[in-house]
């Protein structure tokens, strides 16, 4: 690990402050993404402002019947929310199948969102690799990945979201609400707080290097039933291969892009009264990829549709 | 200067910010006990609880626990009497090298808690029901901790023996 500065934030504002003045520093939360990362050498920042301790972890409601996560609150506190087990239970599924218990008690909402995009080859700094070295090239669009993103890559880049919990978030519109040293607040839908990969896939969100997500904001969650399923490699503590969110009439498709894929085509066959075979397939329509992966993306949405409306696996 | 408390003994140590939690308790404070598996988050073998609450030690820095309390394998019998879990682990023989174990009993230890708390897991059937301890509700909780040598069915039996104990 090459040699940082560490400084703990007294507040929010100390925080801002901190990573205004000091060029490629970096906020800390639970560090179990920048501090692997850190110990590969894959992320070097000079300097580290850990926020662990600010007073951002609060889960509260909402005037309009929504819920306010802090973005400090660890991913198992989410996860054993009364009230996001009753009313967002998708996002605590979500939540529940990833990492282990040990990393989810530590992973924070903010970090989950801000994790690195990644492929296998990004993690090893001997691969060329353009998210981690600009221009190097991209070692997975020729080589072995069962997690290629099936929408939205780029010539230079096909690494996905490994998060699960923003699939989830997406399905449920929820908006992350960010502050900069300046003072300014913005709020940006999680759907769309990654960048897709075009011409620059070393930069994974828009958020600016002193931009702090304060918390995540989750509107009612819209009627009808709700499903989380994720396919991967082994029964537990692995990533996705694939992942679905089905909230009501509301689809989100996670590890097929650089961001949270709401499957806008699959939501509009489906107010047009299609199968939930044919509404999955109107998403992978516009899919690009290897056969063998859209079609295990197809029938896993079709298959957690069908649950959402009919109550039952098949 | 960080403060620490570990296994009820106080530490103010003075480490470089790249120290982990898990090298400072192996290299700073002599506690071997915790094993460092992958030191990438992935095998679970430096598990250990901070504040009641059990987390991979390779993946969080020392300086990260200032005025926070570590409880390790170590700090677990009271004098010669061995805490549940590792008496169960004894009982049960669910180990053969033992490499994993220390953190293996430290997960259980966490879980026992989490369950008392009725925090749910990804096998838990009803999310808006109380946690009852099935089989499956243990292999999903324990799957953090990777053991190389597969003692996995004298695991689960040794952590649902000391679950028994605990009710
Ligand atoms: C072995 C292993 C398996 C895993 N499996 C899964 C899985 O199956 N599914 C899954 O979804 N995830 C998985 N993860 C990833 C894990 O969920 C993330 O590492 C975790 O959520 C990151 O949260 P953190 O608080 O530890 O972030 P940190 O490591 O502290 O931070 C990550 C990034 O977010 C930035 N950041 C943190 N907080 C904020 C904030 N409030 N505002 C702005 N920026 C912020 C940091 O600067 C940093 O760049 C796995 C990780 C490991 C190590
Ligand atoms: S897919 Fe993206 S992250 Fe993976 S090797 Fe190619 S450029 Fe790097
Ligand atoms: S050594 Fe920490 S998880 Fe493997
Ligand atoms: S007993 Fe050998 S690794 Fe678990």
């Amino acid at each position: 690990m090459k040699p940082f500065a560490f400084e703990r934030a007294r507040d929010v504002d100390h925080a801002l402050s901190l990573a205004a003045s000091s060029p490629g520093a970096r906020f800390l939360a639970g560090g179990t993404n920048i501090l692997d990362l850190m110990k590969l050498e894959i992320e070097q920042p000079p300097r580290l402002i850990d926020v662990g301790r600010l007073p951002l972890a609060e889960i509260s409601e909402t005037a309009s019947g929504g819920l306010r996560i802090g973005a400090l609150a660890t991913n198992t506190a989410v996860a054993s929310d009364p009230r996001v087990r009753r009313r967002y239970p998708a996002l605590a599924r979500a939540i529940l199948a990833g990492g282990s218990v040990q990393l989810r008690n530590k992973a924070s909402v903010g970090g989950n969102l801000m994790q690195r995009t990644r492929c296998p080859y990004f993690m090893d700094a001997a691969k060329p690799c353009n998210k981690r070295l600009p221009g190097s090239g991209c070692s997975a669009m020729e080589g072995l990945s069962s997690t290629l993103a099936l929408f939205g890559a780029s010539e230079m880049c096909v690494a996905v979201s490994p998060s699960d919990m923003s699939v989830a978030l997406a399905a449920f519109d929820a908006v992350a609400e960010t502050v900069r040293a300046d003072g300014s607040v913005q709020r940006r839908p999680v759907e769309t707080l990654h960048r897709l990969p075009g011409e620059a896939p070393q930069v994974d969100t828009d958020l600016a290097p002193d931009e702090l997500i304060l918390a995540v904001e989750l509107p009612p969650p819209p009627p009808g039933r709700q499903v989380w399923r994720k396919v991967r490699a082994r029964a537990s503590y692995t990533g996705a291969i694939a992942s679905v969110a089905v909230a009501g009439d509301r689809v989100a498709l996670g590890a097929v892009a650089a961001r949270p894929w709401r499957a806008r085509f699959t939501e509009a066959a489906l107010a047009d009264g299609a199968s939930p075979a044919e509404a999955a397939g109107a998403e992978l329509a516009h899919a690009d990829g290897p056969e063998s992966r859209k079609s295990l993306v197809r029938r896993l949405a079709a298959d957690a549709i069908r649950e959402a409306k009919e109550g039952a696996a098949s | 200067m960080t403060t620490i408390r570990v296994n009820g003994v106080d530490h103010a140590v003075d480490v470089d910010p790249r120290t982990s939690l898990l090298d400072l308790l192996r290299e700073r404070l002599d506690l071997k006990g915790t094993k460092k598996g992958c030191d990438h988050g992935q095998c679970g073998a430096c598990t250990v609880l901070v504040n009641g609450v059990r987390i991979n030690a390779c993946l969080s820095l020392a300086v990260m626990h200032d005025g926070d309390e570590v409880l390790t394998v170590e700090g677990l019998a009271s004098g010669e009497v061995l805490h549940p879990v590792q008496q169960a682990f004894l009982t049960e023989d669910a180990f053969q090298c033992g490499y994993c174990t220390p953190g293996q009993i430290c997960s259980a230890v966490g879980l026992l808690a989490e369950v008392a708390a009725g925090q749910p897991s990804e096998a838990t059937a009803d999310l808006d029901g109380p946690v009852t301890l099935t089989d499956a509700e243990i292999r999903e909780r324990m799957s953090g901790n990777i053991c190389r040598c597969s003692a996995y069915p004298q695991i689960l039996a040794a952590v649902r023996r000391a679950a028994g104990a605990a009710a």
